[in-house]
């Protein structure tokens, strides 16, 4: 009651002060404050730039093929769809948030001013509050569930575990002043079925678990992390795997097929993705929540980044920093949308499935729908990719028309 | 302390670089937005580049010829390129008609002109610098394209044919005239141009 009141004037406060910022930093400001592509990036491919020069003569080399490797590597250099997605997204116009200033945007004295009231507010008032929330939401969460775990199995056990996880996630949403504005909640994830949706921070968890009962899927922890997960399994089953478990691909399927199979349980909530993106895009779905057998349920979340940047970059903030920041921005702000259910259908196998779930979470969500990995965030790129180039240059040098 | 001179480097030093880099480039966004994108390659912050953090970048490291692009940013013996070093090389990409703003007489040749943009070309196969392209350097740069798909004997001649075509002065290598006469009627231009949108 009162936590929504205060959610909501801090909001259309912040809306105002904003844009009254945002004027002063640029006159220009379109639809949307995002930045756009640096180079206009042609898609042409190895055949046709290649082929082009072939004319008559079937298979060739020419000393002029290396331009085109040139180019399409110089223009990646420039500006490549993968890197981007691993920091946050560029705003046109600044934000009044120190971190997200990155073009070095000429900053006016007034500007500074307003700037510097905002830090005061940010840690002066917001943050006490949210960090008390938090707090009592956690303990709420952990005292709450404990409790319900005495209840013996019934329909009353279940009802009032998800009165208190939904009301601990509340809490922890005023927590950090989230707005969460829910599409479409005829397609709410259902018993037995598998929600999956694309991942830009923990904070996910606390936007979808607002709406409604999650069962969570996730690695044992410990410290305090431990003590949350160990409470929340007395109210209600979730999905905890040990560090060893969790490399037994079989293990980890089965488990989740178990849960799923009982529809008495509460959809599993996984995200595919595998690894936090900065919500401008969605990356590879790993195959192995869709090898699970049960219906998906998909959810597009995205963030307005004007009013804090949600994305969590592990590389280079701690959990601890990346809490504090998410509590020192204006207000967490974003739109989750329900999509329909979806099922395997006869002959596609688990990847195309993940990618067209993938295709849809994109296409709602606005964001750009990429089939390179998440985990390239970490790892080096598979040789794979580089030998299926030189394949396709081979056959146009030996001239062989039936390359696939 | 490393951190306050990087930090000093970036925000304090920004209208001198910018001062310079116009030499460069012309269009003041463009130089922004290049400075944003080497400052997120920096991982290590230090204000230069190594070859490990344009390796990062997946598109570059699955393009066969992404090693010899990456060396292209390098001058001889060295391990870092800084903003400067960066542009001056990404430079040679600008299409030809953004010299129509740029008049300047005393200026020289600038970088992007078909005949610099050849050079880049002709330096991705000459690794040793001596202004020739010997059949082993061809070879290598071949091999680096093809991958294990085309047998050593069969690239050998391909080699040799492109030599032979090519060659002018009977010395079994490719000089850069007899590469540029080789070329003639490849629109440079246009594949080795890249448009910036601002």
């Amino acid at each position: 009651g009162f936590l929504h009141f205060h959610g909501v004037v801090l909001l259309e406060i912040l809306q105002g002060v904003t844009l009254g910022g945002d004027k002063e930093a640029s006159e220009t400001s379109n639809e949307t404050n995002t930045v756009q592509g640096l180079i206009q990036r042609d898609d042409s491919s190895l055949e046709k730039e290649i082929g082009e020069r072939r004319g008559n003569r079937r298979g060739d080399f020419a000393l002029s093929d290396v331009f085109y490797f040139s180019k399409k590597g110089i223009e990646s250099i420039v500006e490549d769809e993968v890197t981007q997605r691993f920091s946050s997204e560029e705003l046109v116009s600044w934000n009044l948030l120190t971190r997200t200033n990155n073009n070095f945007h000429y900053i006016s004295l007034r500007l500074t001013i307003l700037w510097g009231v905002g830090v005061i507010v940010r840690y002066g008032i917001l943050l006490p509050l949210r960090v008390s929330l938090a707090a009592i939401g956690l303990s709420w969460l952990v005292i709450g569930t404990t409790v319900v775990g005495f209840i013996p199995n019934c329909w009353l056990k279940d009802w009032l575990s998800e009165l208190v996880h939904v009301m601990c996630y509340r809490i922890c949403a005023r927590g950090l002043s989230a707005t969460i504005h829910y599409h479409n909640r005829e397609n709410k994830p259902k018993k037995g079925g598998i929600c999956v949706a694309n991942h830009t921070s923990p904070i996910d968890v606390v936007i979808l678990a607002n709406d409604g009962g999650y069962a969570m899927v996730g690695q044992v922890h410990g410290g305090l992390m431990g003590v949350v997960q160990r409470a929340m399994v007395r109210a209600c089953p979730h999905i905890w795997f040990e560090r060893a478990e969790m490399k037994d691909r079989h293990l980890v399927t089965q488990r989740l097929r178990d849960h799923v199979n009982d529809k008495k349980k509460l959809p599993i909530l996984i995200f595919p993705e595998g690894t936090c993106i900065n919500n401008t895009s969605v990356m590879m779905f790993k195959k192995g929540s869709f090898e699970i057998g049960g219906t998906i349920y998909p959810v597009a979340i995205k963030y307005d980044p004007q009013f804090g940047d949600a994305f969590w970059n592990s590389a280079k903030y701690n959990m601890v920093s990346y809490l504090l920041r998410m509590m020192t921005s204006w207000a967490i702000v974003c739109n989750v949308w329900y999509l329909p259910p979806m099922t395997q259908k006869e002959g596609e196998d688990a990847v195309q499935f993940a990618n067209r779930v993938k295709s849809a979470i994109a296409q709602q969500g606005g964001l750009v729908d990429l089939s390179w990995d998440g985990g390239l965030k970490r790892a080096k790129v598979k040789d794979t990719f580089k030998q299926e180039q030189q394949k396709k240059y081979s056959c146009m040098v030996v001239g062989d028309d039936s390359s696939e | 302390r490393w951190r306050l001179f990087s930090d000093l480097l970036y925000k304090h030093n920004f209208s001198e670089i910018i001062q310079r880099a116009s030499k460069i480039f012309v269009s003041h966004s463009q130089i922004t937005r290049l400075y944003s994108r080497f400052h997120s390659l920096d991982k290590g912050e230090n204000g230069a580049l190594s070859r490990e953090d344009f390796q990062r970048i997946p598109e570059l490291a699955i393009n066969p010829l992404g090693d010899r692009i990456i060396n292209a940013f390098f001058p001889e013996g060295e391990d870092q390129v800084n903003f400067r070093g960066f542009m001056r090389t990404l430079a040679h990409f600008r299409p030809v008609e953004d010299n129509e703003k740029n008049k300047d007489p005393s200026a020289g040749e600038p970088l992007n002109s078909r005949n610099n943009k050849l050079l880049f070309a002709f330096r991705l196969y000459d690794l040793d610098r001596d202004d020739k392209i010997s059949r082993d350097e061809l070879l290598q740069v071949l091999r680096m394209m093809v991958g294990v798909n085309i047998s050593d004997e069969q690239l050998g001649s391909i080699a040799d044919r492109t030599i032979q075509e090519a060659d002018t002065n009977g010395d079994m290598c490719i000089s850069f005239s007899e590469f540029i006469k080789v070329l003639e009627k490849v629109d440079v231009e246009q594949k080795m141009s890249i448009r910036f949108l601002h």
